[in-house]
């Protein structure tokens, strides 16, 4: 592929990236979030058209208008949401709009030669069982078979490790080993460093849509790939003036949380808010940030562990019980959650309060007056751009409604803020804003758990941070300033570092429990 | 003995419109697309195959119109549903509205009117079988083409290619379209299929079952019909047995009413709509989280490719 | 470089717009009808004249109208409560069937003499059966997640049936000769009516109803949160608002509502209880409702605008010896028109280069 560009809503995700591959070979695309790398591959296997730029196999260039032409060239890719029906068995899947065999399904054949591919390349699987029946892993495996059933000679594999364990792992990287070994050319999209040493033969490195280098797996080493992943000196910007940590405000214990797919994604988490300080989560997304969030939110019951609030245990309770409590969320996911977005303004700022005595007259009916009044005096404080009140929020921008969501739930002086990807997608301005607005919370008392992509965004504006990978607490960095972006990387790519292991870690609570709370 | 089997045999008789029309509808539902208007669709079909075959004599004619008419009336409805992304259910309904009231409108002049119609016709040997040889090979050649039909579906469902696209258009669109079929051309394609056989179904009440036109013959079939997809759980052979078993309940309750039984007929009348709320609660209850087990997954939602 | 259309959702609809396009449908569908009527050979504008002179023409006219326009404002209610949390109750042509039948129990087992007392206990009987066959619906969907659609139009069927049990059975009148209805009901069972017409009572509790609606979601904490379920029911979860106990209670409500429209029919314009006295009216108010934009001003106008199909569609009958079902057939092609409609209001379809975006 070279000179490849796309771009969505004005973002570059490809500024003219360049990427071979050779038959015979594994080669892993690495970056962090957003640096375009499932773009990139998307763009291989015929989902997206690139703007410019060409794809080049076996010499002869080609341009796919679909994913059924990218098949027809030998290009099968393994999403990362599986295109699969779960409600029928594994051979159907297979063999769903393959067309070159006769009317009647040749169910027979078609499972033998199911069968002769599973056992070649190790991708065991029951051929009549039904998708939904599977484990992931083995879910998984349908789909590669898919792709090899269709003669693929070049597979991409989209994050295949994220939803696998251990053993599953090993024997995927068995399969990946015996279909290059036949020649395939396989690319491997990934963040976990370990893992990418382990399978790869050259490591391509993607960053903020361009390609920053390709190495040879011999050459490299995790703290060389950590440093090229984030690449530069992280940008610490020392205007928020130091404040001295209060008391616990929050605290998650040994949180075990399940994820919608029934996985763990949070496991064995502790962690302690404390007022007036802000705690960073960094690490690559699907980590188990989202669903820690929620459950600190009231919004996913835990499996085990607690969520302590002010000395009481809120794990399980609804929304509304952390809500009064003075915990408040600022959803990643604006219109899901947070808006309702056929709503007017006044109406999506009453959702937070509007059973409070201060929103009703008479206890059953809503105050509307009041509501417009408070609505303008919030809209004003926050610098919102509205073409009025009565308006619905899906007209605002991206900005203006993080604006909106952050003025409703700061308003009225909450103890807790938790707060994912508040700045993703906004302008500089409204950045700096949100930025801004969270600080003024941590000074003012409260306690911030800020959950970010950016690196930058994190180390500008935390004053603990700590690393999560796969649900677990991987380090607690006391003191931002002195951690660099390679020590950082590694451990958000799953190896921890001993100085900034959370057992080692102060904790307040250390003083009574006279030993380390984490892990 | 001797008292049953004129009743399975009307019972047959009464469930073949009603079998035309869940059949049609299985494979709209399968293809993803809930189309609830059968009761239109069906007396759209009795009057145009009535009036075809008034006019031409032929009773073939009058089938191919009725199959002709339902196909353009399910094309309202696949345009809306399918490319308009209309609410399904509301534009079933509609298609039910406008179809009962079309077919009274329309069929104002010929009502009362009668035809020579389609006749029994006895197959050989088999309709000599005790008990079964009256019931079922005694019957008018629509009824044996609806046999071939449950036949031909079964097979074409569950073992041929085609069958496959359409079992996975319905469950997850976006798969089939990720393997460069048209999830759009297919399920069109189903809904004018099934609102084609729907009107059949219809065609035969007039042609054959009743051999003349009245408003609103079909006598709430349709409806029948759409509870009876999901009571055979999107299968033909079970579909099958309950429109006879559904036809049976009305035929039994006329000769139960001229027996002199005391069984008021409401109440067996309501019976079909009860067994389908119950057969929805188990399979809804099972499943749980939203899943009805055996319906298609992605029934009644609209489909749109997304962008590139 | 081709050019293709491309579907771009809409983020809102003006005020302007909305109205247009309600409008725009209404105009198409009378569009659509004339070209019925031209294909049957019935000159078409003078049968759309028709339908609204003999309607609207005449004071008698007018008050057969409003009494029309009774039940479908009120079954319109019912149903548009139920839509706006995105619940479909498709069950109201049942729901007005059991009011009616537990305003017939009353009348034939607990008969006073005094008309309030009587009015009490109908209207309290049924809201009450309306409501558990819509909440029963309900707590279905709640509990068990069974979809109400299909539970909701089966409990149709099985309700007319129910009533057919008892008018051609235990209630039959001895003296209607055969026919399935009650006897009539007595005048303290009957709703009075005003001036020469025949409208009654019922079109007091339809301006209740309408008001009262219209209080409760705009005003009320509970009408609040009812839209906020339909809206999004995630933000409403996370607002703390109870999603099944809602479903449960809208079905009930909406079923009751249906229901003592249904008492209205029976006790106000027939009564007594007979055979199909409802001619689909629960249906109709699917249409009501959704025109209406679910919102009580559009509701009543758009009611109003079907009753005066419907009575028009009686002047043609005599006049023109057009079926009643060309009204059935009109309101299918406003329906047809309106959902076609609803497309424009959720997408514009603008102009695309090819070759990505």
């Amino acid at each position: 592929m070279s000179g490849i560009v796309k771009s969505f809503v004005g973002v570059r995700a490809n500024d003219n990236v360049c990427f071979n591959l050779r038959r015979g070979e594994v080669h892993t695309l690495l970056g962090e979030n957003g640096a375009g790398k499932s773009t990139l591959m998307n763009i291989l296997a015929g989902l997206y058209l690139p703007e410019s730029g060409t794809i080049e196999i076996d010499g002869r260039k080609c341009s796919f208008s679909s994913p059924k032409d990218a098949i027809h060239h030998g290009v099968g890719m393994v999403h990362q949401h599986f295109m699969l029906v779960p409600v029928q068995t594994v051979w159907e899947n297979v063999a769903l709009g393959m067309d070159h065999f006769s009317v009647v399904l040749p169910k027979r054949k078609i499972i033998s030669d199911i069968m002769s591919l599973s056992l070649r390349y190790g991708l065991e699987v029951d051929p009549e069982a039904r998708v939904w029946q599977l484990s992931i892993g083995e879910q998984q495996r349908v789909a590669i078979l898919k792709m090899l059933y269709r003669e693929a000679r070049i597979l991409i594999l989209d994050e295949p490790t994220a939803v696998l364990t251990p053993q599953e792992t090993g024997s995927l990287f068995k399969t990946v080993r015996q279909m290059t070994d036949d020649g395939r050319g396989i690319v491997f999209i990934s963040h976990k460093l370990d893992e990418v040493l382990e399978i790869s033969s050259r490591i391509t490195i993607l960053r903020r849509g361009s390609n920053v280098g390709t190495i040879s797996a011999e050459n490299a080493s995790k703290e060389r790939l950590a440093e090229m992943m984030i690449g530069r000196q992280l940008m610490r910007t020392p205007d928020k003036t130091l404040q001295n940590p209060g008391d616990a405000l929050m605290e998650a214990r040994s949180l075990c949380v399940r994820g919608d797919r029934g996985r763990l994604m949070v496991n064995s988490f502790s962690l302690v808010m404390r007022e007036k300080e802000i705690l960073g989560i960094a690490g690559v997304s699907g980590n188990g940030q989202q669903e820690l969030c929620e459950s600190l939110a009231g919004l996913r019951t835990p499996e085990s562990g607690s969520v302590i609030v002010g000395g009481t245990d809120y794990a399980g309770r609804d929304a509304r019980a952390f809500l009064d409590a003075g915990v408040r969320y600022i959803p990643a996911d604006r219109k899901g959650v947070g808006l309702a977005s056929g709503m007017n303004i006044r109406e999506n700022i009453a959702l937070r309060k509007f059973w409070s005595r201060e929103f009703c007259k008479w206890r059953y009916f809503l105050n509307w007056e009041h509501i417009a009044g408070y609505s303008g005096r919030l809209v004003e404080r926050f610098n919102v751009v509205t073409p009025g009140l009565g308006y619905p929020v899906s007209m605002l921008s991206g900005g203006n409604l993080q604006k909106l969501m952050l003025a409703r739930e700061l308003a009225d002086h909450p103890r807790a803020i938790i707060a994912v990807q508040p700045t993703w997608g906004l302008d500089i301005g409204a950045t700096q804003f949100v930025r801004e607005a969270l600080i003024e919370q941590r000074d003012r008392g409260a306690g911030v758990l800020l959950v970010s992509d950016d690196l930058d965004e994190i180390l500008a504006v935390s004053d603990r941070i700590a690393v999560i990978y796969q649900g677990r607490l991987m380090g607690l960095i006391e003191k931002p300033d002195r951690v660099t972006g390679e020590q950082l990387g590694l451990m958000m790519a799953g190896t921890s570092l001993p100085e900034y292991d959370p057992e080692y870690s102060i904790k307040p609570e250390d003083e009574r429990h006279g030993g380390a709370t984490g892990s | 003995m001797d008292i049953l089997t004129p009743i399975l045999a009307a019972a047959v008789r009464s469930g073949t419109p009603i079998l035309y029309a869940t059949l049609g509808e299985i494979l709209t539902e399968k293809a993803g697309i809930m189309n609830l208007g059968l009761e239109g669709l069906m007396l759209m079909g009795a009057l145009s195959g009535f009036w075809a075959t008034m006019t031409t004599g032929s009773l073939w004619a009058g089938v191919a119109l009725a199959f002709a008419v339902g196909v353009m009336l399910s094309a309202i409805h696949a345009f809306l549903c399918i490319t308009l992304k209309a609410n399904q259910v509301v534009c079933g309904l509609a298609i039910a509205m406008f179809g009962a009231g079309a077919s009274s409108m329309l069929g104002r002049s010929m009502v009362g009117e009668t035809v020579k119609g389609f006749s029994p016709l006895a197959l050989p040997f088999l309709s000599r079988l005790p008990v079964l040889g009256p019931v079922l090979f005694d019957q008018d050649i629509l009824v044996y083409a609806s046999f071939v039909l449950v036949g031909f579906l079964t097979w074409y469902i569950y073992r041929t290619r085609w069958g496959l696209n359409l079992r996975a258009v319905g469950e997850a669109p976006r798969v089939v379209d990720a393997m460069g079929l048209s999830a759009v051309k297919l399920r069109y394609f189903y809904t004018l299929l099934g609102g084609g056989l729907a009107a059949v179904g219809g065609a035969y009440m007039s042609l054959a079952y009743n051999k003349m036109w009245g408003e609103l013959m079909t006598a709430g079939r349709g409806w029948i019909a759409v509870a009876l997809v999901i009571f055979s759980i999107w299968n033909p052979l079970r579909a099958t047995l309950g429109a006879y078993l559904f036809g049976g309940v009305g035929a039994l309750q006329l000769r139960m009413q001229a027996a002199g039984s005391r069984i008021p007929a409401p109440l067996l009348l309501m019976l079909p709509y009860l067994l389908t709320i119950a057969v929805l609660f188990v399979i809804s209850a099972k499943k749980g989280k939203g899943m009805l087990q055996g319906a298609p997954a992605g029934l009644g939602q609209p489909y749109s490719r997304e962008e590139r | 470089m081709a050019v293709r259309p491309v579907l771009r959702k809409r983020y809102q609809t003006g005020r302007l717009t909305d109205t247009g396009l309600s409008f725009a449908s209404i105009v198409l569908a009378l569009a659509a009808s004339a070209l019925l009527f031209f294909l049957l050979g019935v000159p078409p504008f003078r049968a759309l004249w028709l339908i609204f002179s003999g309607a609207l023409g005449s004071w008698y006219g007018v008050g057969e109208v409003v009494v029309k326009t009774i039940p479908l404002a009120l079954c319109g209610i019912a149903v548009a409560l139920a839509f706006r949390m995105q619940v479909w109750n498709i069950g109201a042509e049942g729901q007005i069937y059991v009011g009616a039948l537990a305003a017939a129990a009353v009348v034939r087992y607990c008969a006073v003499d005094s008309f309030p007392a009587m009015f009490l206990m109908m209207t309290a009987g049924a809201a009450f059966a309306g409501g558990l066959w819509g909440g029963a619906a309900g707590y279905l969907k709640a509990r068990w997640n069974v979809n109400e659609i299909i539970t909701t139009l089966m409990m149709n069927y099985i309700a007319i049936h129910l009533m057919d049990y008892f008018i051609y059975g235990p209630w039959r009148d001895p003296a209607s000769l055969g026919f399935p209805m009650t006897a009539p009901f007595p005048p303290a069972a009957r709703l009075p009516m005003f001036f020469d017409s025949r409208v009654h009572l019922g079109i007091i509790l339809a301006f209740i109803a309408l008001i009262i609606f219209r209080i409760v979601l705009r005003w009320t904490r509970w009408g609040f949160e009812i839209r906020v379920i339909g809206e999004n029911p995630r933000a409403a979860r996370y607002a703390g608002i109870p999603i099944m106990r809602n479903i449960i209670l809208v079905l009930f409500l909406s079923g009751a509502i249906a229901g003592i429209a249904g008492m209205c029919e029976v006790a106000g314009l027939q009564g007594r209880l007979q055979h199909g006295f409802s001619p689909g009216y629960g249906y109709t108010a699917i249409i009501v409702a959704w025109l209406g934009r679910l919102n009580p001003w559009g509701i009543a106008l758009v009611a109003f605008f079907m009753g005066t199909l419907l009575v028009g569609g009686e002047t043609l009958q005599v006049l023109m010896r057009l079926p009643l079902a060309s009204t059935q057939v009109m309101q299918g092609l406003i329906l047809f028109s309106v959902l076609a409609m609803e497309f424009f209001r959720n997408y514009k379809v603008i102009l695309v280069r090819d070759g990505g975006r």
